[in-house]
């Protein structure tokens, strides 16, 4: 009864198995840490580690699924990095002045420029003069990686302007009470309207509906997810420091001397990560590059034949790409507060396997934005979750190790079933 | 320079008296580096270079571009070029071996700088990382003598990380036994990758409810990634901090109060002093003969050599002056942020 109701929601068992594995892992910190992991404060840090990783995962899925691979976006995030700490912190200063209230925006567009420029020169490379994107982009890991060095020898670049520093979360850096309210309503009013919607069309076309238990199940479901991540973001408070100063700053009288309970809300890296996360998602699965993006990576040759103008999609998915890592860069420096030549070092292997953890298949065609974004959460889980059991670095490297090639392999045994 | 000296830079002094003892004209000097990836060993090539300027000898150099490989065919190519004495940053110090062992064989004096080449017949000058560690901790106790420690270790494949760790135990040993100082954590950090350091912070504020008084930090990469992650608690500032390296951007954190100290090596002393050492030695001097020069047999096979370490000089707000007046850092980049009258030096 209850696996036909789950059979009928068509949701994606696999992604459902993933979903299960992450919260078995949570519940096991929790009991081991003695209740330390599953608090509002663990959940909300733990949601801003993963954001960087998250957000290149989504661009690196398309990569991937193009039957690509790109190592170079560790050393990229460092360059775009760095470039975007010199730019804000030595040159528009000297041109608008300190702390100028556009410096962020004319950083970070500049950044997300270069990246795009950066990305397409590589996927120009490996698209039309046939060079394997494995060696274009192993160049450009030594390349970048060069490169941020160059920009100012070696030296790290520190503090940021205030507003971009916002990008990188902290209390100042969350959007606060009402408006996660308020966006978490809004988020669940467009999935019921979506599932309407979805509803409304199969019927139009005479295709097989969804009993309307299954319709309502996936709804509560969804949103009770939403509401319930925003319900755990505004259970957070701000730290006592940063309350005294706030009430200092803003004269607020206090009645009984008790200070008041401000809660942090969603972070903004986090919110980043998810407005990313749901326009690929878009871009994957309801356009027509999305569509080539799926076919070039089912079959080349096919998809070339049935006119997929294949090299400008190739190219295409590494402008994404590079989009993706400087807006990864900005999330990474602004959370550090400084820009420094060593940024990123190994991300490209941390967004790679969350990719692979979340069932992108390295020989193409199959692979889902949700799914990457959910590995990069997993991984993320199991490295904090170490550290706060004190847990030493290399065990926890050799943990994370085993757990990629195990996620491998399950899915590797679930695909072999599934087509049989 | 003299300003230096007299701020007990005991290295600089001694190398300003050697100065006048060297008389070698026309010597090759040849220097092996590890790689010049991190911008520090810019600083200390340039001392090494104006050093040998100075009085009419030649450089020559190789960078191994972090090959132990390579450093060994560089070392070769520097013998056939006919080096008189030869510096070396080695990458790996067990696999330089076999190309020191053919210097010595050749009679050309080798310096093993900054890093341990463990043969009876080099000389080793480095800072005292060991010190570098009880600079540390004796900086952070002078601010917060009893309370909860917490330590961000350097990176676990450094052996320089388990130094300084065994100098920082050291100051603070005693607390520990009296129960006054509490260690509520320690982690390495992978790399010592800020971005590491201030995950590894983020989770033990969580662990200890935000109840940590004071922040052991091994350099200043790390203490920026841990001060990142205190900020986000509001903790900036209230809780000691320290570092090492004497960054521009730890310098200027502490101008700002969020860091408690950052222990500064003078890179250029040591450049200074290694080119001044292989000089006397490529004239003909034997190594116990050199002024300053002592025995040691610390290192992981206790082989007996002559060495020099340099004192480090731990940099708080009281003293940022030292660095400035060095030419290290410019006054506006220290005082950049800072209200004016907060900060002595920034004024």
């Amino acid at each position: 009864m209850l696996g036909r109701l789950l059979k009928s929601t068509e949701l994606d068992t696999r992604m459902l198995g993933m979903a299960g594995a992450l919260a078995l892992i949570w519940l096991a910190f929790h009991l081991l840490s003695g209740g330390l992991f599953l608090t509002p404060r663990n959940l909300w840090n733990l949601s801003v580690q993963s954001s960087a990783v998250a957000i290149m995962a989504a661009g690196m899925t398309l990569v991937i699924v193009a039957r690509n691979i790109d190592l170079s976006i560790g050393s990229m995030l460092g360059f775009i990095g760095m470039i975007m700490g010199v730019l804000q912190t030595d040159l528009l200063p000297k041109l608008l002045g300190f702390e100028h209230p556009a410096t962020w925006i004319v950083t970070l567009a500049a950044g997300l420029v270069l990246g795009i420029v950066l990305g397409g020169f590589q996927g120009f490379l490996i698209a039309y003069l046939g060079i394997p994107a494995f060696i274009v982009t192993l160049g450009g890991l030594l390349v970048w990686r060069g490169g941020a060095w160059w920009v100012t020898s070696g030296q790290t670049v520190a503090p940021l302007d205030d507003r971009f520093r916002l990008m990188g979360g902290g209390p100042e850096g969350a959007i606060g009470a009402a408006w996660s309210w308020a966006l978490g309503l809004l988020a669940c009013v467009a999935v019921v309207a979506m599932l309407a919607r979805h509803r409304a069309r199969r019927k139009k076309f005479s295709f097989p509906l969804r009993p309307m238990a299954a319709e309502i199940l996936v709804g509560a479901v969804a949103c009770a997810l939403i509401l319930g991540a925003v319900a755990v973001a505004d259970a957070y408070p701000w730290p006592i420091g940063s309350v005294r100063r706030y009430v200092e700053a803003n004269h607020i009288a206090l009645a009984d001397g008790a200070l008041p309970f401000i809660a942090h809300g969603i972070a903004i890296p986090v919110l980043i990560a998810i407005v990313v996360g749901v326009k690929m998602t878009f871009l994957a699965t309801r356009t027509r590059f999305g569509r080539y993006v799926y076919a070039i990576g089912g079959n080349p040759e096919a998809a070339e034949l049935a006119g997929v103008n294949t090299r400008w999609t190739i190219v295409k998915t590494f402008m994404l790409m590079g989009l993706l890592t400087a807006l990864g860069a900005a999330v990474s420096i602004a959370r550090l507060n400084a820009a420094t030549n060593s940024e990123g070092t190994l991300a490209e292997l941390l967004v790679i396997a969350a990719a692979v953890i979340g069932g992108t298949s390295l020989s193409g065609g199959a692979g889902t934005v949700a799914g990457a974004m959910l590995g990069a959460v997993l991984m993320q889980s199991l490295q904090s979750g170490m550290v706060l059991l004190g847990v030493d670095t290399p065990l926890q490297n050799i943990v994370v190790g085993i757990v990629l090639v195990g996620a491998v392999w399950l899915d590797t045994v679930y695909r072999r079933r599934a087509s049989s | 320079m003299k300003k230096l000296a007299t701020a007990c830079l005991a290295g600089a002094a001694l190398s300003l008296a050697l100065l006048a003892s060297a008389d070698a004209k026309g010597k090759i000097i040849g220097v092996s580096w590890s790689n010049f990836q991190e911008e520090r060993w810019k600083t200390d090539e340039a001392a090494i270079k104006a050093e040998l300027a100075a009085s009419g000898d030649k450089y020559i150099s190789a960078d191994a571009q972090s090959s132990a490989q390579k450093q060994l065919t560089d070392i070769e190519s520097l013998i056939a070029q006919g080096a008189n004495a030869l510096i070396v940053l080695p990458q790996d110090a067990s696999a330089i071996a076999p190309a020191v062992g053919k210097a010595v064989d050749e009679g050309i004096a080798v310096i093993g700088y900054d890093r341990l080449i463990e043969n009876p017949s080099a000389f080793y000058i480095t800072f005292d990382n060991k010190e570098v560690g009880r600079l540390q901790a004796r900086a952070v106790v002078a601010v917060k003598p009893a309370g909860r420690y917490a330590f961000i270790k350097g990176s676990s494949a450094d052996p320089n990380a388990d130094f300084l760790f065994a100098g920082q135990m050291e100051v603070l040993k005693g607390a520990l036994d009296a129960g006054t100082v509490k260690n509520v954590g320690e982690a390495y950090t992978d790399g010592w990758l800020p971005a590491n350091a201030q995950k590894n912070m983020e989770q033990m504020l969580t662990k200890n409810n935000n109840q940590i008084d004071a922040v052991v930090a091994s350099n200043d990469g790390t203490a920026g990634g841990a001060i990142a992650a205190l900020a986000a608690q509001g903790l900036a500032g209230a809780v000691a901090v320290s570092g090492q390296d004497g960054d521009h951007a730890a310098l200027n954190r502490i101008a700002l109060g969020t860091q408690t100290v950052s222990v500064w090596k003078d890179a250029r002393a040591l450049g200074k002093t290694a080119a001044d050492i292989a000089m006397q030695l490529a004239d003909g001097r034997k190594m116990g003969d050199i002024a300053g020069a002592m025995k040691f047999s610390g290192g992981p096979k206790h082989v007996e050599m002559n060495s020099m370490f340099l004192i480090p000089i731990a940099i708080t707000k009281d003293n940022l002056g030292i660095v400035i007046d060095a030419g290290w850092i410019k006054k506006d980049e220290v005082c950049r942020g800072i209200k004016p009258g907060a900060v002595k030096v920034c004024g």
